[in-house]
């Protein structure tokens, strides 16, 4: 590996332009993957403070706060915006980031459709959040938009929302399209399929199900489109439509999705694990084969979000027992990285921190969601708040601190400053404290027979929905901690990172200085 | 002002109390009333503690390795990065687990699944933001509105025990009888849940959902809609009162006597005076809130006087939609399905000859249910 011979060659390139133009018309993936970064924190300080609005209302029973039409909007807006704007873009910026770094290679293959696919995602989410200020108000059926709740009774501003959903997807595929370029193309010589890091792995495979389900997305709301705008009854059962197939093709998109959300945080904490236990990832090829397994299955689930649809028992039990069998591959993984840190030489720095949080509360989340699995149970825990435990389990703990942690991990290469460890281990254990508190009486509630998304609830949910909001307003406020932390190491306040600041850490990107130069791999490295 | 603000205060202090007297932090499932929703149970049971299981065994490995193998202790890392025999035990045996709870999941969802030789049916539809309960082999059917009153929701009251699990009418079916229910709904999609009875299923627009409850245990069962509907999906409760079968076929035997005298009226010949004698008091009821005692409308400008204008005075058709299916947008809701045939012929025939609108015309029961059928 060569890394030295590489800081030479950046005296041929010119350095970033100055001024607004660098951000507007830069190719580089360090600066998109910046501002894919910075884009999704944004938008994850929006969703969140719509969090707040609907923990505030719930805290008690009774209405106080907002009204159920805007209580509706909350929910709706909060789900797209963490999931569209706030998840997905944060791997995006990740893989912008890594990649290539990860690889070897000077950039993304396709820097000009990075631009691109960057720059539309501020104009969609633009337009989204606009509607909050149309008549009609915005959105309000769910981050789900069943039909005919989103078609004929929707709010006017449903079309922009259609719109700004295409916008995204445009984008999304995009960015895959270059992700998959990136890694076939451009890894370094020597660096063959099973020896790319799994971060690299799980981006590639995240990839295909991005191309295989946007159009089916898109799709779907072009239909809506018709349906409201061109006289169409996709959706419309007065006009011979059927209001099931929307949601037929919504999860069909909808499952991949998930896993959309949380593949590459599994090749984070594939690398972060095994950095700080000192000692090499248990398994490797069998996670490759997990990941795989899981993105095939993810095609073969989609029903299980409608078993209370009623569809034929045939499609219930196939749906049941392919869902069932998710969890054999999630296990494999979860078993590795519990096997990784077996007699490793464990510290706890905040990566590692948030990483074994990962682990442990991701498996809850997949606990539940094996429950949710077995059909005839799931026609309790169906659309109760048992449910948005569930997701909020995999996607917060899972997704979020993946993202977390992969912040942590590399911010030191991104910014060549270290970030204040006891800054950063506060803003986990407020973050493990306050998330837990908030979702995990969330379980009791979906038992006790909570529906979700409503306004206000029976008496009999008081008492866990105050803690939970309690719990909300602890995790939300610490958020802010964490932007603290990233200014700070971002403007250089702190001790300056080496190469490598972590001891245990394997992988091309340690080997290119801290900060890492605005281009690097101009000659690509070697791989043994 | 500030009177208000404190009185509200003490409101909802009030209702604090009440409501952590109430509340039980119930943190599992319940065991239900029915054979399925106690099946249900047991299947939710086992699978927490399979989970329970694995999670002792995996958190075990791992916190014991988190306490033990760190580098603060002085411990060494070892080098190993796979071992097949491991590998694939680990996944085999959770594939075994799999199997073994996949067994009674299915015998369970077989079961919920047969519809047949059921004793009552009865169809549920779904309305923004109400259900409907139709008899079907006695002919009658009746809408289930929440009665929880806005006071308590907006904290001017104190909230009753059955806060938001209140209905006006709730539906009534015979203990110990199967009863299937036919479930669609006339707008959006709704679902239709009683935990007690681990029965939910969607009510959707241009389906006919099945799903069967046998229930031994009479009382009174409560539950939600469980869809998203629309802004007042939390605000449409399900009551079910399961009676002992000589109480239910009372009820059903008023119910059905009521259903007739209905029919009747439908079917009796009408005089302009009748018509609008019993339109009075319909009239009293259920529009002059808005349109004012003598018509003359109210609400400031927003609600329109029925005072000569041309609906009212002229136009039948259009006065017989607009009662009928409302003005979709405004206050106006949609009477159709709210009044009887009678009630609607009524109304609007005093409309039509009342505070000086003397047209002389009327509209019979009948013709209303011409019209709502056509
Ligand atoms: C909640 C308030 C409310 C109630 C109750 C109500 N209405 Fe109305 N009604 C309205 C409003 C508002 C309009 C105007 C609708 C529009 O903008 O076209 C209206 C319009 C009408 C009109 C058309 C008037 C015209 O000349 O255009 C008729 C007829 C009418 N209502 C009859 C009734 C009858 C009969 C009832 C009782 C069964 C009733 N309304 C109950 C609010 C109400
Ligand atoms: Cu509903």
């Amino acid at each position: 590996m060569s890394a030295v011979a590489d800081t030479h060659a950046q005296d041929h390139h010119h350095g970033p332009a100055k001024g607004m133009t660098r951000w507007l018309l830069t190719t580089n993936h360090k600066d998109i993957g910046s501002m894919y970064l910075i884009f999704s924190f944004a938008m994850f300080l929006l969703g969140g403070s719509m969090a707040m609005v609907i923990r505030a209302e719930l805290f008690q029973p009774g209405l106080q706060i907002v009204e159920p039409e805007f209580f509706n909007q909350m929910t709706t807006m909060h789900g797209l915006i963490m999931v569209f704007g706030a998840v997905m873009p944060a791997f995006v910026g990740l893989a912008n980031w890594m990649l290539p770094l990860m690889v070897g290679a000077p950039d993304m293959a396709l820097p000009r459709m990075n631009n691109w696919s960057f720059w539309l995602l501020p104009a969609a989410f633009l337009m989204l959040v606009s509607t909050l200020f149309m008549q009609g108000g915005a959105p309000n059926f769910g981050w789900t938009f069943y039909a005919p709740l989103s078609t004929t009774y929707g709010p006017p501003s449903t079309t922009f929302f259609i719109f700004a959903v295409h916008i995204m997807g445009i984008s999304s595929i995009m960015g895959a399209i270059n992700v998959i370029a990136t890694i076939l193309n451009m890894r370094a010589p020597g660096m063959t399929l099973m020896k790319m890091p799994l971060f690299v792995w799980t981006w590639l495979i995240t990839a295909f199900l991005l191309i295989a389900v946007m159009p089916v997305l898109a799709g779907v709301v072009t239909m809506m489109l018709m349906d409201i705008n061109f006289g169409t009854s996709f959706f419309d059962a007065a006009g011979g439509g059927d209001p099931v197939l929307f949601q037929h093709v919504f999860w069909f998109f909808g499952h991949p999705e998930v896993y959309i959300m949380i593949l590459p945080a599994f090749g984070v904490v594939s690398h972060i694990i095994p950095a700080f236990a000192r000692k090499p990832l248990f398994g490797y090829a069998s996670m490759v084969y997990a990941v795989g397994a899981i993105a095939l299955l993810s095609f073969l689930v989609w029903a299980h979000h409608m078993f209370t649809v009623g569809i034929p028992i045939f499609g219930q039990l196939f749906f049941m027992y392919a869902t069932m069998l998710i969890a054999v591959p999630t296990g494999v993984k979860v078993f590795n990285w519990v096997a990784t840190m077996f007699r490793g030489s464990m510290t706890f720095e905040t990566p590692m921190l948030f990483s074994v949080a990962f682990v442990i509360l991701f498996t809850i989340g997949g606990f539940s969601g094996l429950m949710l699995a077995i059909a005839p149970a799931d026609f309790q825990y169906h659309d109760t708040y048992f449910v948005v435990a569930h997701f909020h389990y995999v996607l917060v703990p899972g997704a979020i601190f993946g993202i977390f942690a992969a912040a942590y991990y590399w911010l030191p290469k991104w910014t060549g400053t270290m970030y204040d460890e006891t800054l950063g281990k506060t803003h986990f254990w407020l973050s493990f404290v306050g998330m837990n508190l908030a979702f995990f009486p969330m379980h009791f509630l979906g038992l006790a027979g909570m529906p979700r998304r409503i306004p206000d609830y029976a008496l009999q949910f008081a008492d866990f929905n105050m803690v939970s909001s309690v719990g909300a307003f602890m995790f939300g406020a610490t958020q802010l901690l964490f932007l603290f932390i990233v200014v700070k190491c971002v403007r250089g306040y702190g001790e300056k990172a080496s190469a490598k600041p972590w001891e245990g850490a394997e992988g091309l990107e340690w080997t290119v200085p801290s900060p890492a130069p605005y281009h690097t791999f101009a000659t690509p490295p070697d791989v043994k | 002002m500030h009177v208000h603000v404190k009185r509200a205060g003490a409101l909802i202090a009030g209702s604090l109390l009440s409501a952590s007297a109430l509340a039980d932090w119930q943190m599992n499932m319940s065991p239900g009333v029915t054979d399925t929703s106690n099946e249900i149970f047991g299947l939710h049971m086992t699978i927490l503690w399979i989970c329970v299981a694995i999670g002792v065994v995996v958190f075990g490995v791992m916190f014991w390795s988190i306490f033990a193998h760190r580098k603060s202790k002085g411990h060494k890392p070892a080098h190993f990065h796979e071992n097949t025999v491991v590998e694939i035990l680990w996944t085999i045996i959770p594939f075994a687990i799999l199997v073994i709870m996949a067994i009674p999941a299915t015998a369970t969802l077989v079961d919920m699944y047969d519809t047949s030789e059921s004793e009552v049916d009865i169809k549920v539809t779904g309305y923004q933001w109400r259900w409907k309960y139709d008899y079907i082999e006695d002919d009658f059917g009746y809408f289930s509105n929440m009665s929880t009153s806005r006071d308590e929701i907006y904290n001017r009251m104190e909230k009753s025990e059955n806060y938001l699990l209140d209905v006006d009418n709730p539906m009534v079916i015979p203990a110990g009888k199967k009863v299937r229910l036919l479930l669609t709904a006339n707008d959006v999609i709704h679902s239709w849940w009683v935990p007690n009875f681990g029965v939910k299923k969607d009510a959707i627009p241009g389906f006919i959902n099945e799903i069967w409850v046998k229930v031994d245990k009479p009382g009174t069962y409560r539950g939600q809609c469980t869809e998203l509907c629309g802004k007042d999906h939390g605000f449409m409760p399900v009551v079910v009162e399961v009676l002992p079968e000589e109480e239910y076929n009372l009820w059903l035997a008023d119910q059905r006597e009521a259903a007739e005298k209905e029919r009747q009226l439908t079917e009796k010949d009408w005089t302009l005076e009748e018509l609008v004698e019993r339109g009075e008091g319909v009239y009293a009821t259920a529009c002059a809130a808005c349109h004012g005692q003598d018509g003359s409308g109210g609400g400031g400008g927003a609600f329109p006087s029925l005072r000569g204008t041309p609906v009212v005075t002229e136009d039948i058709q259009a006065h017989l939609d607009i009662v009928v299916n409302g003005v979709s947008g405004t206050a106006m809701q949609a009477f159709g399905a709210q009044l009887s045939e009678a009630d609607l012929a009524a109304v609007i025939t005093y409309e039509r000859n009342a505070w000086g609108n003397n047209t002389g015309e009327m509209v019979t029961p009948k013709e209303v249910f011409d019209y709502k059928n056509q």
